[in-house]
């Protein structure tokens, strides 16, 4: 458990704006890198999802199958496989190389607002408005889910997956956390509809945005308050929030057309970064680089730091 | 041979070939035996009758269904040099013999085909053919055709031929007397089989007169009506180019005995050639005179009336020309005889009715209005209300029908209770219309304004889809059998949910609305004539259909509404739990419990809830996780447990907190406890600062965890009815001195807490510190306490005594530490201040063997300094972390009777009935607490 010593100054942020690519495909839902950080997905409201490489601004590929707009997509750990959830209610497993629907899965009672593969993209767990998560399994041909999880009371906003655990963000403003392993199920009560949620990279905490305007910071397994993060603004939409790539600073989006940085530990600002002039509606941190994505109206912004080079860029 | 010549047995008509008479000697022959009538071959072989259709009398190959190959397959083989020839098989490869022979159904013999026979002498269907050519474009087509005379005749005219009919008669009894007019035409003519050609014309007017009167005549053939429709655009009756006359004039004759041609055309023109005796030349409209003509002074045909009946005529008997298609002269006959053309002759002993039949008298159907359209509108029923008048008004006037708003009553609907009112009768007492009647005034009218909210929300929703569906498609279904049908459906599907309670499409009039209700239960039922059953048997036929009607319609939408929504919206969680929780607002105040802890930012233990749950075993396998509930079958969370908001889950907290079950926890929790205190200092030494406030809430997070550990947890073991019981008690109890107890009682035991963490943290400043604080209050609280406990015990005497007596049983535990000691002395000599208690000593023996289940859970919220502490802290109760917090101000010795069962108990009932001023307090003194602990850090 080697935690990176936290410099005096801050590591760099990405505050650089390296490209500017205008998808196409409607407004971006979402942008998400992929297991390694080399190409980034965008869901489109034009029912469409796209794999881009983010750095050589090149459309890879364009996925199309769904019904209605794309909410939420995810990359598989070995890049084979897609998987997105739409306002069509349905599930898709795409394969990435032949672009075709592998999968498709129907079920939900509502929007689809987030997927993810677990970690051998075996499964699928997707969080849907009808309060549900269900558990759709990749290996067998079943059109049932393997399990549903509905012990939300409202829409699940966020999920996310680790090796053993399932963290779900609710809009009745709860954070559930399933441990697999402890059979367990523990609910963390936050108060207001929870928009996202995520681990932090070292697996002990998670950090969590509400619709209050505020980033909680709480301990995996007690549920503690470890840090609040506020000036930001967030009321209405789903907001992504994310850790940066050494869980030195929380990022979010922001209503006022800016992403915020945070450090961690001190909770103090220690960016606003301008986008534009919309909403900055969803982001996604580079899993191993300060590099970052964001996605405003219908294009996304890649976000280098200060010092980067795009020459050197790798990928 | 026909009898002809008798005059005795002119009428006998015989026919057929008589037996040749028998010969002198001969003896008759036997009939042959039914056993001899045997079937033989051409070879006089036995045949065997297999059957009509297995096979005839022959079945195959030697009667089998093989052949003399067998079954084996033909081999095909080709080569280049030797090609197999393509073999196509007709239907005659797969005939037996038979069917080849001249009876079978191929027969090899040659014989005379359908076109070649003979139609020259099929008379009938010539003429037609040569009217058809007459009139066709090409005349003349026919003539090949008359050329060429096939022998062959259909057995139909060999027989009439043997039985002595000619060709050119009609058919039946020969009459004795020619027919006196005949037409002087040539098709006529024909029948000159008798006559000398050429004395035709001369032979009318003689017949009459040297008509000898032995003499019988066949008679006259039927000409079949030609019924050719004109298909060209030639002038009525234009006739072109007469080939027979063009080609020999009226020499031909013996032409003309064939071609006969249409009697219209001999009428018209024909005769007139013929009459002249032209020899040669081309007559018909189509030419003018030619050069040759010697003659033009008739070429263009004349119509003289010399050529047209003048006369009434009788009508020629044998003629057969009879009915419609009588020619015209027969129109003009007498009135009875007339009525004959349809029924034909008179048959015998019958004769014609001298007075018509009397018709039967029918009368005209009633004349419709102007304005009638026939298609029937339901009217929708909308119940006036002052605020639906307008509605109401327009309703009825797409309806075309007046409303049926309470003043105009028509009879028909009025019922028998109306009337009586109507009349002014007292209403029968002895049955009351509804169950409303047993109610009291002021429920009724409650009832009555929940009844018109509803009510006004239903008929809204109604009418706008009956505008709807009467804008969507104006023809409705009129008939009751549709509608039903409909309704059934919709219902047979919506019904398994219905609820009657809250849609009472008929609350104006109890009765009915009761009628409705039982409809609708039997609908539920699936009864099929749920609607007539439960109708009033003493209402008019129309008041039955009518309100028939209505039900049906109102359970439909009722239903269909009712689906649409279900479908649209899940149960709400809460509903499920508050229906087994009899006190749904205690978790109400268990969330904004949280959401005040929430505003405290006091994360952790109180916002916490932790709940069994299992996973799916093939997602666990998916995850590559061992399952953690091998042995059970259950998926997702336990359902019992279902109640984990409940008031009762807090008072079982009490037993659960005792001995034995923590002891056996309290070995596993302190590791876990210490890894994340091992953990959390190397993330978090960046800053004292930080580092400092981290053990702060952690200490809070402990002394929360410590005090309230088993919150959420689960008490499936509960006795309800106990719990229930116990509550209204202690409700009571709590009503009379609420504030006074749960602050003034319930605020000690934290103290103790406290102690104990600090106690193990080895930080005695902090709560030295807080006793000169405390001081101040302990005289307050000392006072408010008598206060409370006088008052408690002059209600409850009894109950206190009781619980007093069964106090000592949940303390038996032996204390660690003279604290410990120290605080049952003191709890002993505060003893009489004590609250009573009641019914969780009671509960607390019945539940004791149960506290087993409850270790497991237990478990995870302990700590490791809970260890140190974990006999004492086991009485506690999760709500003295309100009052600990409090307390913590105050003096050790405020503290003397906070251990005591009784003001557990006491505070138990506190979550239910905390509010949020209190809580706001408590946070007030949290913050002072915490304020305090900072100060003391440093010098630690």
């Amino acid at each position: 458990m080697a935690f990176p010593e936290p410099k005096p100054r801050g590591p760099e942020l990405p505050q650089k704006r390296l490209k500017t690519l205008d998808c196409g495909q409607g407004a971006v839902r979402a942008v998400r890198f992929n297991v390694d950080g080399n190409y980034c997905l965008t869901c489109g409201s034009d029912k469409t999802l796209k794999l881009w490489n983010p750095l050589r601004g090149t459309l890879l590929r364009t996925y199309s199958g769904h019904g209605y707009e794309v909410l939420d997509a995810a990359g598989s750990f070995d890049n084979s496989s897609l998987c997105s959830g739409g306002g069509d209610k349905a599930v898709v497993l795409w394969d990435v190389a032949s672009g075709q629907v592998v999968r498709k899965f129907r079920g939900h009672a509502g929007k689809v607002n987030t997927v993810q593969f677990n970690e051998e993209a075996t499964v699928i767990l997707s969080g849907s408005i009808d309060s549900t998560i269900r558990c759709w399994d990749c290996r067998s041909r079943k059109p049932e889910p393997i399990q549903t999880l509905d012990e939300a009371r409202d829409g699940i906003s966020s999920v996310k997956v680790s090796d053993h655990e399932v963290l779900a963000g609710s809009v009745d403003g709860r954070v559930r956390r399933y441990d697999l392993r402890m059979g367990q199920l523990f609910s963390d009560y936050v108060g207001s509809p929870i928009t996202c949620i995520c681990f932090s990279r070292d697996g002990q905490c998670t950090l969590v945005s509400s619709l209050d305007s505020t980033l909680r910071l709480l301990d995996k397994d007690t549920g503690e308050l470890l840090g609040e993060y506020t000036g930001h603004k967030n009321k209405e939409y789903k907001l992504d929030c994310c850790l940066s790539e050494r869980d030195t600073h929380v990022v979010s989006c922001s209503e006022d057309g800016k992403v915020f940085f945070w450090d961690l530990v001190e909770g103090a600002l220690a960016l606003a970064l301008p986008v534009g002039p919309g909403v900055v509606q969803s982001l996604a941190y580079h899993p191993m680089e300060p590099c970052l994505l964001t996605a405003m109206g219908g294009s996304i912004q890649c976000w280098r730091e200060e010092t980067y080079e795009a020459e050197g860029a790798p990928g | 041979m026909a009898a002809l010549d008798s005059d005795s047995d002119e009428d006998l008509v015989s026919y057929g070939t008589g037996l040749e008479p028998l010969e002198e000697g001969e003896r008759p022959k036997k009939p042959i035996p039914l056993q001899d009538q045997t079937v033989r071959d051409e070879k006089g072989r036995y045949k065997r009758f297999h059957g009509a259709f297995s096979g005839g009398f022959s079945a195959g190959y030697f009667n089998t269904v093989g052949s003399k190959e067998g079954w084996t397959p033909s081999s095909f083989v080709s080569s280049r040099q030797n090609r197999a020839d393509k073999s196509v098989l007709g239907p005659e490869d797969f005939m037996d013999e038979e069917d080849l022979s001249e009876f079978g159904i191929a027969p090899k013999s040659i014989v005379t085909t359908d076109d070649f026979a003979s139609k020259t002498k099929d008379r009938i269907r010539e003429k037609a053919r040569q009217l058809a050519a007459a009139t066709a474009p090409i005349p003349g087509a026919t003539l090949l055709d008359d050329l060429i005379t096939p022998a062959k005749l259909s057995i139909g005219f060999e027989l009439l031929r043997k039985m002595g009919w000619k060709e050119g008669q009609g058919i039946g009894p020969r009459v004795k007397r020619r027919p006196r007019r005949q037409k002087p035409d040539p098709g006529v003519k024909i029948y000159g089989c008798a006559l000398p050609p050429g004395g035709s014309e001369g032979s009318e007017d003689e017949d009459d007169d040297y008509l000898p009167e032995n003499v019988t005549f066949a008679p006259k053939d039927v000409t079949p009506v030609d019924f050719t429709p004109k298909d060209n655009v030639h002038g009525l009756a234009y006739k072109g180019l007469d080939p027979h006359q063009a080609l020999f004039g009226t020499s031909g004759e013996h032409f003309n005995l064939f071609s006969g041609g249409p009697e219209e055309t001999s009428n018209l023109l024909g005769d007139i050639g013929v009459n002249k005796g032209r020899k040669l030349g081309i007559s018909g409209q189509a030419f003018g005179v030619g050069a040759l003509e010697e003659e033009d002074d008739d070429i263009y045909a004349m119509e003289t009336l010399s050529k047209y009946d003048t006369v009434l005529k009788d009508e020629e008997p044998g003629d057969g020309l009879y009915g419609w298609t009588a020619p015209r002269q027969y129109k003009s006959q007498k009135e009875s005889e007339k009525d004959l053309r349809y029924i034909g002759k008179i048959l015998d002993g019958f004769s014609l009715a001298s007075k018509p039949l009397s018709s039967k008298k029918v009368y005209p159907p009633p004349e419709l209005p102007r304005d009638y359209r026939p298609v029937h509108y339901f009217r929708p029923v909308v119940a006036a209300t002052s605020e639906n008048s307008h509605l109401l008004q327009v309703l009825s006037e797409s309806a075309g029908k007046p409303t049926n708003d309470p003043g105009t009553h028509s009879r028909h609907q009025l019922n028998a209770c109306k009337r009586g009112e109507l009349l002014g009768e007292t209403p029968i007492q002895g049955a009351p219309t509804s169950v409303l009647e047993f109610l009291s005034q002021k429920d009724k009218e409650r009832l009555k304004e929940v009844k018109q909210a509803t009510d006004l929300k239903a008929a809204q929703l109604r009418a706008r889809s009956l505008a709807q569906s009467a804008s969507g498609s104006r023809p409705q279904p009129s008939s009751p059998d549709v509608g039903h049908c409909s309704w059934h459906m919709a219902l047979s599907g919506g019904t398994a949910t219905t609820r009657t309670s809250n849609f009472k499409p008929f609350a104006k009039d109890p009765a009915k609305q009761k009628r409705y209700e039982e409809f609708l239960v039997n609908m539920k039922r699936g009864q099929k004539d749920a609607l007539e059953r439960c109708l009033d048997p003493g209402m008019t036929e129309w008041e039955r259909g009518r309100e028939r009607d209505e039900f049906a319609r109102a359970a439909l939408l009722y239903a269909s509404s009712h689906s649409t929504l279900s479908s649209r919206f899940t149960h709400a969680k809460e509903e499920d739990d508050s229906d087994q929780v009899e006190v749904p607002r205690d978790q109400e105040n268990d969330v904004s419990d949280k959401q005040s802890a929430v505003k405290m930012k006091m994360f952790g233990k109180l916002t916490r809830d932790a709940f069994e749950w299992h996973p799916d075993k093939l997602l666990c396998k998916r995850f590559n996780v061992p399952d953690p509930y091998p042995d059970s079958t259950l998926v997702g969370l336990p359902r019992v447990k279902r109640d984990k908001y409940s008031v009762f889950n807090f008072l079982t907290i009490p037993e659960t907190a005792s001995s034995p079950v923590t002891q056996a926890s309290s070995e596993k929790v302190p590791q876990h406890r210490g890894s994340d205190k091992s953990r959390k200092p190397s993330r978090w030494d960046t800053s004292k600062e930080e580092k400092k406030e981290d053990s702060i809430s952690e200490f809070l997070s402990l002394a929360r965890s410590k005090v309230g550990p088993a919150k959420p947890e689960p008490s499936p073991s509960v006795n309800k009815e106990e719990e229930r019981a116990m509550e209204s008690v202690s409700n009571k109890v709590v009503n009379k001195d609420v504030d006074s107890q749960t602050e003034g009682e319930g605020s000690r035991p934290s103290m103790d807490l406290f102690k104990a963490i600090f106690a193990s943290s080895s930080d005695e400043k902090s709560s030295s510190s807080e006793d000169e604080e405390g001081d101040s209050e302990d005289d307050q609280e000392g006072t408010r306490e008598a206060d409370s406990k006088s008052s408690q015990e002059t209600d409850l005497a009894e109950a206190s005594s009781v619980a007093q007596a069964s106090e000592p049983a949940p303390q038996e535990p032996a204390p660690f530490f003279p604290i410990q000691k120290m605080q049952i002395d003191e709890r002993e000599a505060f003893g009489p201040r004590l609250p009573p208690v009641f019914c969780p000593n009671a509960r607390q023996k019945l539940e004791a063997p149960l506290k087993e289940k409850h270790k497991k859970n237990k478990e995870k919220h302990k700590t490791k300094k809970e260890h140190k502490r974990k006999k004492e802290k086991k009485k506690k109760h999760r709500k003295h972390k309100h009052k600990g917090k409090q307390k913590n101000k105050k003096a050790e010795k405020s503290s003397s009777s906070e251990s005591t069962d009784s003001s557990d108990s006491h505070s138990e009932e506190g979550p239910a009935d905390l509010s949020p001023q209190e809580l706001l307090r408590r946070t007030l003194l949290v913050y002072q607490l915490q304020a305090a602990w900072r100060c003391c850090q440093p010098d630690g």
